[in-house]
Parts: structure tokens; C-alpha cells; sequence
């Protein structure tokens, strides 16, 4: 299947990933020889094969209900780009 | 001063606990061999001072008893270590200083090691040849235009020049065991879920797992003795006691039964990798263990699986990366969509792009079923096979990439002919079970060649005897003239 420059915008707009026009071709270009390459499991019928969902054969362990962490708030805003005392701040989302 | 160019990891430990040396003077000698090859670019990040004071406050303690005693160690950098900048070789992480340690490190630090520094790897993993890092290629040294294999390249590269005594890397689709094959050193996949993933920059989490790349095999079960162990941070992380696998390495291997599938006997494969594994196979004989041909039937289907799964994963993943919370952000954008596009596009480079699109794509609506579903059924197949396989024989020889080291640039263009690198690794990592790669020769120019053990999972004694056996009687010599000192 061959995926054209519209799609690549649409997966673009998808990932939140800016892209210069100027990469659309060959970038169209190697998404599609890597579909290309991908759909060779077309020819293995899977019709009665479950999908293998977790590579580990154990159920998730509960643990105790209890906080074993907090109150690192200076840790957690140290490496944002921009925050105040005790925000993360972004650009303006309602106007 | 001593020569611990010539040591392995188990020496040095045994000279530092035995006090004929101190962990200052062993600090101080890979300090100085970082420090004159700078041309390898295998580091990111050094903390030389932190490491020369956590050596002198070793020095000064009264217990010797950690596996790593007093060890200095440089880690890949996609390990999370305190203080201490963590890049994952992306632009976008370019100034992130984590405020905790991942337990994998922490496993280190407790058993008496001494961080060294970051090794550059491929942007968060992704790629076989270390030249998707935003901080530049790593040279092999080997030769000086040879790429060191990736994601663990500049692991590799360090290691076998000698810039740390042993080093841990990451294995997602076998970005550790292929470098071990490039540069001549050993490397370990362990079983996924025996090395927590708890504070190591995440790519595709039902793959990724870290292990040791070593000098040697000893090394390599010292190493991963110390790294290994439970942790209820990682819901993944397999429960059970911590093994003795130092202790317990032995070369007794008569009477097992190594399976060799056919399916990894791929056309145009060159005629030097084949007779490798036909030495391999030759030793194996004559240690007195039994070769059964085993069909792994869908090995070729591993790849193309692989692809789907990884980037999928990898897509929700780095969608953490947005510009607020760390890491890079961009000044352009009128509102906070425009800034996280912008971030993104400006942070991430061309491969980690290219597998984020795929990502997305395989899991779109309308497109979910046929690509991920799809793969997530053949990773079943793929799974079972080994199953079935492993019901016959202990484990499996095979080697550890088609090719040795080839040129930086060779692959650049192309993105399917670089992933094809992986064909030999990958099905390990959809199964979850462990493998080791050791040098086993060299092709006609010189470059070292690897071959691959596998096991089911959780034998990763069994695959470490094989290999401690199968080393004794390769006899594998590099000599390196130090050409970028």
C-alpha cells in the first residue's frame, strides 16, 4: 500500500510533529517502503492466532494502598522549560 | 601504575578487594583513557570530579564486599541517573538532569560501582549503527570510518577501547548484541522482566530490557548478577530470588543438545558468516554437546513485525514529550498545539520522526486492525516457535548479525537495508527470551565477527555456561593499536 503526501500530513498533524513541506516526498517515500516491507505478514493466515498482548506470563500484583512518595513538587517543576513556584506554565489555551 | 588495559571487569574487582589497588588509581586510569580519545565520541556526559570523590570515599570505607567493588563504570545514556544529565542522544533532552536514578544503576551504585560517565547511543534507541544520535557518530575502534552498531554504539565503542572496564546497554530489537558483534566484545539480552526498565527513557516497552556488554563471559555473569533483581517499580519485573550466576558459571555443556534453524541460513548470506557458525557449531561438537537441526518457520515474519510493534509503542511513548513538563521546548507557535508541533519537530530527529509516523499510522483508526492486531498475532507465532523449539533442545546457535561492521554513511539512505541489520536479533526480543552474543572471528579485513546463544527464558545460566564454554576453545584476540589516541 502506498501512502500519499495527504496521509503523511495527517499522521503528521496526529503526532503533533511539525513538517516542512519540503520533506513531504521523500519522507512519502520511506513510509511507503517501510508499509511496503511490513505487509509481507499479509500471506500468514492469523485468523485463529490470539494476539500476544504481554511477553510476561504473571497477573499485575496489587500492592498496599499506600503513599510512598509526595511533597517533591521542587523536583517534579525543576526541569520544566518554563513554570512559577507551583505550575508547569504553557502558552495561552482560552482566549 | 598497572596496565588494566589488559584486565576484565572480574580482575579489577578481585585487585580492588584484595587491596593491591585502590578504586582511585582504577578511577584515574579510565579517566585518562577517556580523556585521550575523544575522537571515538563515545561519551555524551562525563562527571569525572563525582567520580573521582566517590572513589576516594570508597577507598576510605571498611566494606569491600559488593560485587563491583569500587568499580568505575560509564552507563548508555538512556539511563536515568541523578544529577547527572540524561540525553537519550536526542536534541530534546538535550538539558534533562534527572532528580532520581534508575534501579538498574542504583543496583550498581549499591554493589560498590562508581559512575564514569554517559555513552552516546542512536536518538532513544532507534537505530543499528549509532548515527541517529543528535551528539554525532561514535567510531568503532576497529577502524576509524567503521560504524560501532547501535543503539549501544558508543557502549561498544568504549568498551573495547578500553574507556570503561564494562558497560550496561539497552536491547529493544538488539541494539546490544549487534555493537558486541561490531566490536568484538560480549553482550546480553537477559529474559524480559529480569532487569527493571524503571527509570531507563523508554522506546517500545514490551521489548525494551537492559543487560551487560563486557569484555568477557565472566564479566558478563558478574555483571548481570549485579544488575538484575526484582523490583515492584516495574510491573513487568519478573519475581523470583536473584541468582548466583558468577558463582554458578561453569563450562560443563556435554550432553546438551543445541538446535541450528535453518531459517537463519539467509540468501546472500556472506560465505564468512556461514563458516562462522560452522565453527561454532565444530565447538560445540566437540565439547561434547549434540547438534539437532530445529525450524524456527517464522523467523522471516520477524522483522516485518517488528517494525510494526516497536514504532507503535515507541509513538505513545514519546508522546510524553511535549515542551512542559522537561526537556526541550520550542519559542515558535501561537497557541499550545503550534508549541508541542513545534517542539516535536524541532526536538526529535528524522528516524525517531519516521518511526513515530509509522507509529501512529499502524495504530490509526482503520488501520489499527490490519498492521498492529496483525502483528500482534504473529508475535504469537513467532513466540511459538521457540516454544516448540525449546521443548527439543537446550539452546540455539546462530550468528549475531549478516554482516561485520560496515562504513558511516554506508546505510544512511535507506532505511529497510539498516533494518535488516537486526534480522538475526529481533525475534529474541518479540519472544522475551535471552540471548548472548560473544566474538567468535573475524571476517578477511579484520573486523570481528559474532556468534548468537539462545535459551528460553529465564536460562540465562545455561546460555552463560554455553558461551563460558564455547570461549575458552574460540580463543578470540583483538589487538587494537589505540589509532585514536
Amino acid at each position: 500500500m502506498s501512502i500519499d503526501k495527504n496521509q503523511v500530513k495527517k499522521v503528521a498533524k496526529l503526532s503533533r510533529i511539525s513538517l516542512d513541506d519540503t520533506k513531504l516526498e521523500s519522507l512519502s517515500k520511506d513510509l511507503a517502503s517501510i508499509l511496503n516491507f511490513v505487509e509481507q505478514l499479509n500471506e500468514l493466515d492469523t485468523k485463529k492466532t490470539e494476539p500476544l498482548t504481554s511477553i510476561v506470563d504473571k497477573t499485575l500484583e496489587p500492592r498496599a494502598d499506600k503513599i510512598n512518595d509526595g511533597k517533591i513538587k521542587n523536583e517534579i517543576l525543576k526541569n520544566s522549560p518554563d513554570k512559577n513556584e507551583d505550575f508547569f506554565i504553557v502558552p495561552k489555551v482560552i482566549e | 601504575m598497572s596496565d588494566f588495559n589488559k584486565s576484565s571487569l572480574s580482575e579489577i574487582v578481585n585487585l580492588i578487594k584484595s587491596k593491591k589497588v585502590s578504586s582511585l588509581e582504577v578511577t584515574n586510569h579510565f579517566i585518562k583513557n577517556v580523556e585521550k580519545s575523544k575522537k571515538l565520541n563515545s561519551f555524551i556526559t562525563t562527571c569525572f570530579e563525582e567520580s573521582v570523590k566517590n572513589a576516594k570515599q570508597f577507598d576510605s570505607k571498611k566494606n569491600f564486599d559488593g560485587l563491583l567493588s569500587g568499580v568505575p563504570l560509564a552507563v548508555k545514556d538512556l539511563f536515568c541517573t541523578k544529577n547527572v544529565k540524561t540525553t537519550a542522544g536526542s536534541k530534546i533532552l538535550e538539558n534533562f538532569t534527572p532528580t532520581y536514578e534508575s534501579t538498574v544503576t542504583r543496583n550498581l551504585w549499591s554493589e560498590g560501582a562508581i559512575l564514569l560517565g554517559k555513552l552516546n547511543c542512536d536518538e532513544f534507541a532507534m537505530g543499528s549503527s549509532n548515527e541517529t544520535s543528535y551528539f554525532g557518530n561514535t567510531i568503532n575502534p576497529v577502524g576509524k570510518d567503521l560504524v560501532p552498531g547501535g543503539s549501544s554504539g558508543g557502549s561498544a565503542s568504549a568498551l573495547a577501547a578500553n574507556l570503561t572496564p564494562a558497560t550496561i546497554g539497552t536491547d529493544t530489537g538488539g541494539s546490544i548484541r549487534q555493537p558486541a558483534s561490531f566490536t568484538g566484545t560480549v553482550g546480553l539480552k537477559p529474559t524480559y522482566g529480569l532487569c527493571s526498565r524503571w527509570g531507563i527513557v523508554a522506546f517500545a516497552s514490551s521489548l525494551d530490557q537492559a543487560g551487560p556488554m563486557t569484555k568477557n563471559v565472566e564479566d558478563c555473569a558478574l555483571l548481570l548478577e549485579a544488575m538484575s533483581g526484582h523490583d515492584e517499580k516495574d510491573s513487568t519485573s519478573i519475581n523470583k530470588k536473584n541468582e548466583k550466576y558468577s558463582k554458578n558459571l561453569n563450562e560443563k555443556i556435554k550432553g546438551l543438545k543445541i538446535g541450528i534453524p535453518k531459517e537463519y541460513r539467509i540468501e546472500n548470506m556472506p560465505k564468512e558468516i556461514d563458516s562462522l557458525w560452522k565453527k561454532g557449531i565444530d565447538i560445540l561438537k566437540n565439547s561434547g554437546a549434540k547438534i539437532v537441526d530445529v525450524s524456527l518457520p517464522h523467523t522471516k515474519y520477524a522483522l516485518p513485525t517488528y517494525y510494526i510493534v516497536a514504532p507503535a509503542e515507541a509513538s505513545s511513548n514519546l508522546a510524553r514529550y511535549d515542551g512542559v513538563k522537561y526537556g526541550y521546548r520550542s519559542k515558535k507557535g501561537k497557541n499550545l498545539i503550534e508549541m508541542y508541533e513545534n517542539t516535536r519537530g524541532e526536538g526529535f530527529g528524522d528516524e525517531v520522526k519516521r518511526r513515530i509516523f509509522i507509529g501512529t499510522y499502524v495504530l490509526s483508526s482503520g488501520y489499527y486492525d490490519a498492521y498492529y492486531l496483525k502483528a500482534q498475532k504473529v508475535r504469537r507465532l513467532i513466540k511459538n516457535d521457540f516454544d516448540k523449539c525449546f521443548k527439543n533442545v537446550d539452546a540455539i546457535l546462530t550468528p549475531s548479525t549478516p554482516s561485520s561492521a560496515f562504513k558511516i554513511g554506508e546505510k544512511t539512505n535507506d532505511p529497510i537495508s539498516m533494518y535488516l541489520n537486526d534480522i538475526f536479533t529481533v525475534p529474541v526480543n518479540l519472544a522475551g527470551i535471552p540471548a548472548i552474543s560473544i566474538p567468535a572471528g573475524q571476517d578477511e579485513k579484520g573486523y570481528p565477527l559474532g556468534l548468537q546463544l539462545i535459551t528460553k527464558a529465564l536460562d540465562e545460566q545455561k546460555v552463560l555456561n554455553i558461551a563460558f564454554a564455547m570461549e575458552k576453545s574460540i580463543d578470540f584476540k583483538q589487538s587494537l593499536n589505540r589509532w585514536w589516541e
